[in-house]
């Protein structure tokens, strides 16, 4: 602990916001362009169908170029005037209640913005290929460029009120892209199911924008985060919180992670953007944003903590056991995204590597699930693992790129995981000994579920159905993974050149070195053969031995994972039973609306004339006495307060 | 003034009327009673338009009325009405809405045998002469003056400084939308069921109303809401007849915006009742029933706060959880705005509760959104239609978004509104309340209320899933009707509205601020 209180001094003040002017004054654009190709896009209907794809990737790459353009002109910029403020216009201004619609780029955002404008324009290109048969692809792009917009107004919004509209519209463009094969009752279930449970998250965000404005009077990031030390710890608990609960929503962390799973039913690209490289990880920004309301809370940050690691090894294991390929990578997801969550709760020690471990996870995963969409093109969209195998003969590029993704997931050197997911278990080390053998753990169940995802798929004997004929996948396919892959290989090393991402963000986190008991390259040897012998376990189990086409039945555990842990099982439990015992029980009280099948579609205008009939019958009285009750409560409530 | 000596010597003394702050009630008034010598005196053929030109008329003039009047803050006609901030906002938001839904009501392209009304509400259902008047094309038109009785009382109602005054408004507003419930063109005993049940239930309610006022006069001796609120803070001897007439009186105003349980009427009248006159009667009686409520609460009993909002918590509550519940099940899309209002109702009696000035600008906020959502979701409904008439049953939507992608996103703007989704007034509004309550020391039924908009956004979202992610059914089924200016322009308004309150939020909060505060 005594390390953890050391923390609270070394984070730095919140730099101060420069207007921004000259080429700053650019930052609208960022939004603004992707906004404008989705509005097109949408609006334009069918005479856009031609060139709507050029569109939407002209759109993302020229977001991507202003993003590049303002990365260098915020080099040049001393260290205390990167920190950009463009006031858009006055939102709300009611007495003191003042929400300017104002944009913040600093070392933080500029970085989620290179990320998701940079990953985004890869997948844009990819889709052109993935969805070329679709007929409704200009549609698909229009939902791409609303999420990037919407992704990115909710990393650069510089209040929480604004960040709240980006939410909730990446929220909106993840909920019409899971459903976008609509006709497909998986993709239509999984998409309510996505946006109820975000509902769940949202709850917690809209109760912790309250409460700052409540407790600070303010929503914006500077009266809100300059000020945290003024308000009380039970403050500032209750707050994070309610942000930690808005984080589990979007960000898949136990207990509201059971929609990404199922999200996999969306088109692939959308999974690689959106519910690998970015939108999900809105929750680890929302924290690491929120870093002195955290660092002044411990009790918050633990929990940070706890459902990090929770979340972790829930989703390691829920991909041992996934047959999908798409549904093995989410539990990684999930997995990985946990890594972070876990690093952002350690404090100033974690929120650089917590970034840091975002982005090459923003590579390494769109990587992988742009290959597995490239195999899939190549299998007839078949995803089930236990009828693929050997695929490296007839798919080579596929094979070696997402060959970087696997060496990079498992942090083998010098692909970009080792640093970032190393960094991570050292900083876990120094907050206790327990956390930190928990993301060792991870990092070897990792390797071996990785491992096992890579030999099904591209090595072992071939098990395909009869009917396919795998073939590599065009070029503006391959292209896009093979940048990816590149990014997967080298981007650790870079980012990590002279603790370059770290001290990039330092302004923005705050930093402290962990301290260790053992070496730095102690720790990394330790790490480092608990992944190897992870992988060999992999490689033992799956290569040596033949893959069974159909599951084995498996050990409690493995059904358990394939389950998804109960993940649903609980939700219905806790939520959807008591909803609907409540629903029924409310609904027979009532006694009009005698059909209480939720979604009953039978009685149409029969149901309507019989409705009439009974309304005939007279339950006026009824109404009545319900009114005589009510009156009857509202008197006994008034005479209760008097007692 | 020589007062008590002219009483003595038993002479009148005519009283003083400050007629240009009252012109928008009087204007509305006049025009309806020069609405009903048209329906005397004027020809068959013409009084229809006649009809609109006066009501038209009378609305604007009306709004002109109440924005040349503002900054007034005076308390007026022999001090039983208040025109202040509240009181005009109140009453353009009412105007506002009432031109929406007259716009809706005037429509006569959608239904093939004319407008939504029965052609002679007084022809029995089925008979034979309800198959002539039909025939003979004959168009209801007495529905115009009882329109504008209602929104003269309506326009009364949050300004009444007594509870004698409220009362005469009450029932002004009340009586002629018991019988527009009736008017239905289809449906008619469905129609004429929910008439019935509505001026019982309405009746029963307005005697709780009026006993609460008895008791209220035994403690004070008076009824004007200051002489309250001033003999409140004098002695609090009979608390008893103070707890009982201000329970009493919640029932009555209780059971006009629809909250548990008082609210069962409402999914029965909103669904019989002709859809052009729900929106009318979701929208406008909710703004002036809370304006009367809120009046009531901040001005009489604004000091004894600690007694009742326990009272109101439980209500609030109760009526966020009956109508987001309910709603859950409904598949009649009459039914589920019904229940959605009930819910929304729960979510503005946050605003009530926190009895501050945020409360007070947000709850008015919060009725103009709600307001304008729910003419034009209203408005919509009527649109699609079938031969038998609307189709108002959930699965007849399947697909629309496909067939009419228009009407099918102005809708679903209208649900997300109601569900609070960022960048609709909804969001904007339930922000403002909800806030409010928390820094009124409301925190609980804020917690409850964001969890219950949390789940509302689920049926909500259900709809728009039905519209846009559904197939449509196999037989043709029902088709969106063209409809003409009126309901074009009334929906067209009412998207406007919503985005704008949405995104430049600015606009109607400074209208709402400058409202300031109740006059005593």
């Amino acid at each position: 602990m005594s390390s953890f209180s050391g923390a609270v001094t070394l984070a730095v003040d919140a730099p101060v916001a420069v207007t921004a002017s000259g080429t700053f004054s650019l930052i609208w654009l960022l939004i603004g362009l992707p906004l404008i190709g989705a509005v097109i896009l949408l609006v334009g209907g069918r005479r856009t169908n031609a060139f709507g794809h050029w569109l939407g990737v002209l759109a993302s790459a020229a977001s991507f170029v202003v993003a590049a353009v303002l990365f260098f002109a915020m080099l040049a910029q001393p260290l205390d005037g990167r920190t950009q403020r463009q006031h858009l216009f006055d939102w709300i201004s009611v007495g003191t209640f003042k929400v300017p619609a104002d944009l913040r780029l600093d070392q933080l955002s500029m970085t989620f913005v290179l990320l998701i404008t940079g990953v985004g324009t890869l997948i844009h290109l990819y889709s052109v290929g993935y969805m070329s048969h679709d007929r409704d692809r200009r549609k698909f792009f229009g939902y791409l460029n609303l999420f990037v917009a919407s992704m990115l107004l909710l990393v650069l919004a510089d209040n929480y009120l604004l960040l709240y509209v980006g939410w909730e519209g990446v929220g909106l463009a993840s909920y019409l892209l899971i459903g976008f094969w609509y006709f497909k009752e998986t993709a239509a279930v999984a998409s309510k199911k996505a946006f109820i449970v975000n509902r769940v998250g949202d709850v917690g965000l809209s109760l912790a924008v309250m409460l700052m404005f409540v407790t600070f009077g303010s929503v914006t990031f500077d009266g809100v985060l300059a000020r945290a030390s003024q308000a009380s710890e039970s403050q500032l608990t209750w707050i994070g919180l309610a942000l930690l609960l808005a984080a589990c929503g979007k960000s898949a962390q136990f207990p509201l992670q059971s929609w990404l799973l199922d999200a996999m039913a969306g088109p692939t690209p959308v999974s690689a953007l959106i519910h690998a490289a970015t939108m999900v990880t809105a929750g680890v920004y929302l924290i690491v944003r929120s870093n002195a309301i955290f660092d002044a809370a411990p009790t918050a940050q633990t929990a940070v903590i706890v459902i990090g690691a929770i979340t972790l090894l829930m989703g390691a294991v829920i991909g041992c056991a996934k047959d999908d390929i798409k549904k093995a990578l989410a539990g990684s997801t999930m997995s990985q995204i946990g890594y972070m969550v876990l690093a952002a709760g350690l404090g100033p020690v974690g929120y650089a590597f917590a970034i840091f471990h975002l982005v090459v996870h923003g590579f390494f995963k769109a990587d992988m699930f742009l290959g597995a969409g490239s195999v899939m093109h190549g299998m007839n969209d078949q995803v089930n693992m236990r009828r693929y195998g050997a695929l490296r003969t007839v798919m080579v590029a596929t094979w070696l790129t997402f060959g970087a993704g696997y060496l990079a997931i498992m942090g083998i050197p010098p692909f970009a995981g080792f640093f970032s997911k190393d960094n991570i278990i050292e900083a876990a080390f120094s907050r206790g000994i327990l956390v930190g053998l928990v993301t060792v753990v991870g990092a070897g169940v990792t390797a071996f579920y990785m491992s096992r995802l890579f030999v099904m798929t591209f090595h072992s004997t071939k098990r395909w159905t009869e009917d396919v004929h795998p073939h590599e996948s065009p070029m503006i396919m391959v292209v896009p993974i093979a940048i990816l892959a590149l990014l997967s290989a080298i981007g650790g090393l870079v980012l990590n050149w002279n603790n370059a991402i770290v001290s990039w963000l330092e302004p923005v986190t705050g930093f402290q070195e962990p301290e260790l008991a053992v070496s730095k390259l102690g720790m990394e040897g330790i790490s480092l053969v608990v992944v190897l012998a992870g992988a060999a376990l992999g490689w033992m189990l799956y290569d040596r031995r033949p893959v069974p086409e159909m599951a084995p039945a498996g050990n409690l555990l493995t059904r358990a994972a394939r389950a998804d842990l109960y993940g649903d099982a609980v939700n219905e439990a806790v939520f959807m039973r008591p909803g609907q015992y409540l629903t029924r029980w409310l609904v027979w009280f009532d006694n009009r609306v005698v059909d209480g099948a939720v979604n009953g579609v039978a009685a149409t205008i029969g149901g309507l004339s019989g409705r009439a009939r009974r309304l005939q019958t007279g339950f006026t009285r009824s109404y009545a006495l319900s009114m005589l009750g009510g009156a009857a409560l509202v008197a006994i409530a008034l005479v209760l307060v008097r007692l | 003034m020589n007062g008590t000596l002219a009483a003595a010597a038993g002479s009148f003394e005519i009283p003083t009327l400050e007629y240009s702050a009252l012109a928008p009630i009087l204007i509305v008034l006049g025009a309806a009673v020069v609405g009903v010598l048209i329906e005397s005196f004027v020809a068959q053929a013409m009084r229809r338009n006649a009809q609109l030109v006066v009501t038209f008329a009378a609305l604007v003039g009306a709004f002109v009325a109440v924005v040349l009047a503002r900054g007034t803050q005076q308390i007026v006609a022999l001090g039983s009405v208040a025109i202040d901030g509240p009181t005009l906002f109140m009453q353009g938001s009412i105007l506002v809405l009432a031109a929406m839904a007259a716009l809706v009501m005037a429509e006569r392209q959608v239904d093939p045998a004319g407008d939504s009304f029965a052609p002679r509400a007084s022809a029995l259902p089925g008979s034979e002469d309800e198959q002539a008047f039909t025939r003979l094309g004959w168009l209801q038109t007495e529905v115009w003056p009882l329109f504008l009785f209602s929104v003269g009382g309506m326009l009364l109602f949050p300004a009444s400084t007594d509870l004698l005054t409220m009362f005469v408004a009450l029932e002004v507003l009340s009586l002629p939308l018991y019988i527009m419930a009736g008017l239905a063109r289809r449906r008619r005993l469905l129609s004429q069921e929910a008439a019935l049940k509505y001026f019982m239930l309405g009746a029963f309610s307005s005697a709780f109303f009026l006993y609460g006022t008895a008791l209220l006069y035994g403690f004070a001796g008076t009824v004007s809401l200051s002489g309250i609120a001033d003999a409140l803070t004098k002695s609090a001897d009979n608390m008893g007849l103070v707890l009982g007439g201000l329970g009493l009186l919640s029932v009555g105003l209780l059971f006009k915006i629809s909250a548990a349980p008082f609210h069962q009427w409402t999914p029965d009248v909103y669904q019989g009742s002709p859809t052009s006159v729900t929106g009318f009667m979701a929208a406008c009686t909710k703004v002036a029933a809370f304006g009367a409520l809120l009046r009531v609460m901040y001005v009489a009993f604004g000091g004894i706060r600690w007694d009742w909002r326990p009272m109101m918590y439980v209500i609030a509550a109760l009526t966020m959880i009956v109508g987001t519940i309910f709603a859950l099940t409904q598949t009649d899309i009459k039914r589920l705005l019904a229940y959605s209002s009930i819910a929304q109702a729960g979510f503005m009696l946050v605003g009530v509760i926190a009895t501050n000035q945020a409360g007070l600008e947000g709850t008015m906020v919060y009725l103009l959104a709600y307001g304008v959502a729910t003419i034009g979701a209203f408005a919509i409904v009527t649109l699609v239609r079938d031969a038998s008439g609307e189709a108002t049953h959930l699965s007849q939507w399947a697909g629309l978004g496909k067939r009419s992608p228009v009407v099918a996103s102005a809708f679903a703007l209208f649900l997300l509104a109601f569900a609070g989704i960022p960048l609709t007034s909804g969001f904007t509004a339930k922000f403002a309340v909800f806030t409010a309550g928390i820094s009124g020391g409301a925190a609980p039924v804020v917690v409850i209320g964001v969890v219950a908009s949390a789940v509302a956004a689920f049926f909500y979202v259900r709809v728009i899933v039905v519209m846009f992610f559904n197939e449509p059914s196999a037989d043709s089924g029902p088709s969106v009707v063209v409809p003409s200016a009126f309901t074009t322009l009334a929906i067209t308004v009412a998207v406007a509205i919503t985005v704008v309150i949405g995104v430049l939020p600015q606009v109607i909060f400074n209208l709402a601020s400058q409202a300031g505060l109740f006059v005593r």
